[in-house]
């Protein structure tokens, strides 16, 4: 039988509910007042974020220029001059922290995923992780201080690696773990179970196939590292020179930030400005770059 | 029918290993729980010369445990040669556990233990002298979902070839073809070699898996419900495919599924709750099962 029109009669009617229904107002103004203050308060972080970023970019982007890039500061109070020397210390700085703490953060991350799972010195390795994770970074500046400028008697650019290297590795070495507790057991297994042994397994599978969750991981360190000054500040300190070598203070972009944004120039602030903004650049940049390419491989 | 204390067992029943003092792969479990005393049946022990072919892999009081708990309790059974052997039996008897015993899988994992006598071949492949990678080579292992490796078609099913052997760029191409075509993918890849293993259908993928297992020409296969995850008309495929393997290839495979078990299975083990019921020809386990236990599974009237 084919009914094409509708026949209230024929259909159930509404039953009474078992107990009294809550009020509908009500609920629907809580329901818009939740939705009213987060909806704010993410606002309100977007607001800053914008801020910060055009405050920088309009400042910033003045002193951005050909000599920024390639000349020395000039002395206090005279006009020009860039940040080379600085933005080569920061650079070789960097790689050098990312040479010494990224291969220690991805075995330590590999220990802990592949060998120390469920052992007693696995456990304490993740819990020393965390808690090195919260150190705040000027600890790591003080304690390389002790350790080396102390020692040497002079700041120097080895100092400055050292100090960020110890900043990166936590961060290397929780990624690495995280992103291989990601592959699946059941990986391991088959190429266990072709007969490979654990190395190979780790090295030829395993972390293929977290390869660009690992890749996007050491780069979020590594440039999230390169913008941190306080242990900078104990330890390369700062210099007017072009960085000849890793034994003398190395200039670099955060010290020369906080320096020059502080002093009575308007040359220097400029070039300060102009520090920050690269720096947010580099940040920006490697960020946008890594979502492109998770959101690839993910597709 | 007498019942055997499950400690006693191991010694009364075992032929070969008598003589010779069981030996663990690892150190001896912490006083193990009485498992309950159970009617075995008949069948529960076959004599291997009613296997009609030489057992390749005999199982002889085979106990198990994750961490204190244990799950296999005196394990019995023959694997035919070049014939496959079916696992059935409810889930959580302990199927999967007793087929990673095999390969030695397991042992990845430091909480788990097994103690018994596995002969494969005639030696002990529990004994710790044994050569696990060697092992391995010679049982491989196809499991329940389809894990491609993070690389091409080709460099999967050429894993475990550059794996064990020293061999030329034009041996392997060889090999990874007469693989691709063991498991009846060729036809379908040949034109995808370069492609990511992970591009491929489910069915494909686990067709893949098999390739890259027989790639290495091993003895034993073992499947642990390499059926559940694929769709019908893959299932068939992949049936057909273990009923050419097995000319080649000793075949134990695990499956839910009855009407599989029945379809390609020369022997059938029915397992409940760590305990080889009953085992035997398929033919005989499925017309005239002569455990209770066994014919109210086969008949679906629990599990
Ligand atoms: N990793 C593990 N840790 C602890 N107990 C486990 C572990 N794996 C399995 N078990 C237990 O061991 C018993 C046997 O499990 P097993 O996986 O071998 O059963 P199965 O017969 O393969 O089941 P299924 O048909 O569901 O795959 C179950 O009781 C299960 O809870
Ligand atoms: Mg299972």
């Amino acid at each position: 039988m084919t009914d094409t029109t509708y026949d209230a009669t024929r259909t159930t009617g509404r039953s009474a509910p078992p107990f009294p229904l809550r009020s509908r107002a009500r609920r629907r103004a809580s329901d818009t007042m939740v939705r009213i203050a987060s909806t704010a308060a993410a606002l309100f972080a977007l607001v800053f974020l914008f801020w910060i970023l055009a405050v920088v970019a309009r400042r910033g982007a003045a002193a951005l220029d050909w000599t920024f890039f390639t000349s020395l500061p000039s002395p206090p109070g005279e006009a020009g001059g860039g940040l080379a020397n600085a933005i080569l210390g920061t650079a070789a700085m960097t790689v050098m922290a990312a040479l010494i703490g990224v291969p220690l953060g991805l075995f330590t991350g590999i220990y802990q995923s592949e060998f120390g799972r469920g052992t007693r010195f696995g456990s304490f390795v993740r819990f020393t992780i965390n808690v090195m994770l919260g150190i705040p970074s000027i600890l790591s500046g003080l304690f390389v201080y002790t350790l080396m400028v102390v020692t040497m008697g002079h700041f120097s650019g080895l100092a400055g690696g050292v100090s960020l290297a110890i900043l990166i590795f936590p961060y290397v070495a929780r990624t690495t773990e995280d992103m291989l507790g990601l592959v699946p057991d059941a990986m391991r297994e088959s190429s266990l179970a072709l007969g490979a042994p654990r190395w190979k397994t780790t090295l030829g599978v395993v972390f293929r196939a977290a390869r660009s969750g690992l890749a996007t991981g050491i780069l979020l360190s590594v440039a999230r590292v390169s913008g941190e000054t306080a242990p900078l500040l104990f330890t390369a300190l700062n210099s007017p020179y072009w960085p000849k070598n890793f034994a003398e203070p190395t200039a670099n972009l955060t010290v020369t930030i906080f320096n020059y944004a502080m002093s009575p120039y308007s040359d220097w602030q400029r070039l300060a400005w102009g520090a920050s903004l690269l720096i947010t650049l580099l940040v920006l940049v490697v960020t946008v770059f890594t979502r492109w390419r998770v959101g690839e491989v993910e597709t | 029918m007498q019942e055997v204390p499950a400690e006693d067992r191991r010694e009364d029943l075992d032929p070969v290993a008598a003589g010779e003092s069981p030996r663990d792969a690892r150190s001896a479990p912490p006083a193990p729980p009485v498992p309950e005393v159970r009617d075995r049946g008949p069948h529960a022990v076959a004599d291997p010369s009613t296997l009609e072919a030489p057992a390749k892999i005999l199982v002889r009081g085979l106990d198990f445990w994750y961490g204190d708990r244990q799950v296999l309790f005196g394990n019995d059974l023959e694997v035919a040669e070049r014939r496959v052997t079916a696992i059935i039996g409810p889930s959580g008897c302990g199927k999967s556990t007793h087929i990673r015993v095999y390969n030695r899988m397991f042992e990845l994992y430091r909480d788990q233990r097994a103690s018994g006598t596995v002969l494969l071949d005639g030696e002990n492949l529990l004994d710790p002298e044994m050569d696990l990678i060697d092992l391995r080579r010679r049982v491989g292992m196809i499991f329940q979902r389809p894990t491609p490796f993070p690389m091409s078609v080709f460099d999967n099913v050429a894993y475990g070839l550059r794996l064990h052997y020293r061999i030329s760029r034009s041996q392997l191409e060889e090999r990874v073809e007469s693989a691709l075509r063991g498991a009846a993918l060729w036809d379908e890849v040949n034109d995808k070699l370069d492609e990511p293993g992970t591009a491929l259908s489910g069915g494909q993928q686990q067709r893949l898996c098999i390739a890259r297992a027989i790639a290495v020409e091993p003895e034993v296969l073992l499947m642990d419900e390499p059926t559940s995850a694929v769709d019908p008309v893959a299932t068939a495929k992949l049936e057909e495919l273990v009923d050419t393997l097995k000319d080649q290839y000793t075949i134990v495979i695990v499956t839910h599924n009855m009407q599989q078990a029945a379809r390609i299975s020369d022997f059938t083990a029915f397992f409940y709750k760590g305990y080889v019921v009953e085992f035997g020809p398929t033919e005989r386990i499925f017309t005239n099962p002569s455990e209770r236990q066994t014919e109210d599974y086969i008949t679906g009237r629990f599990g």
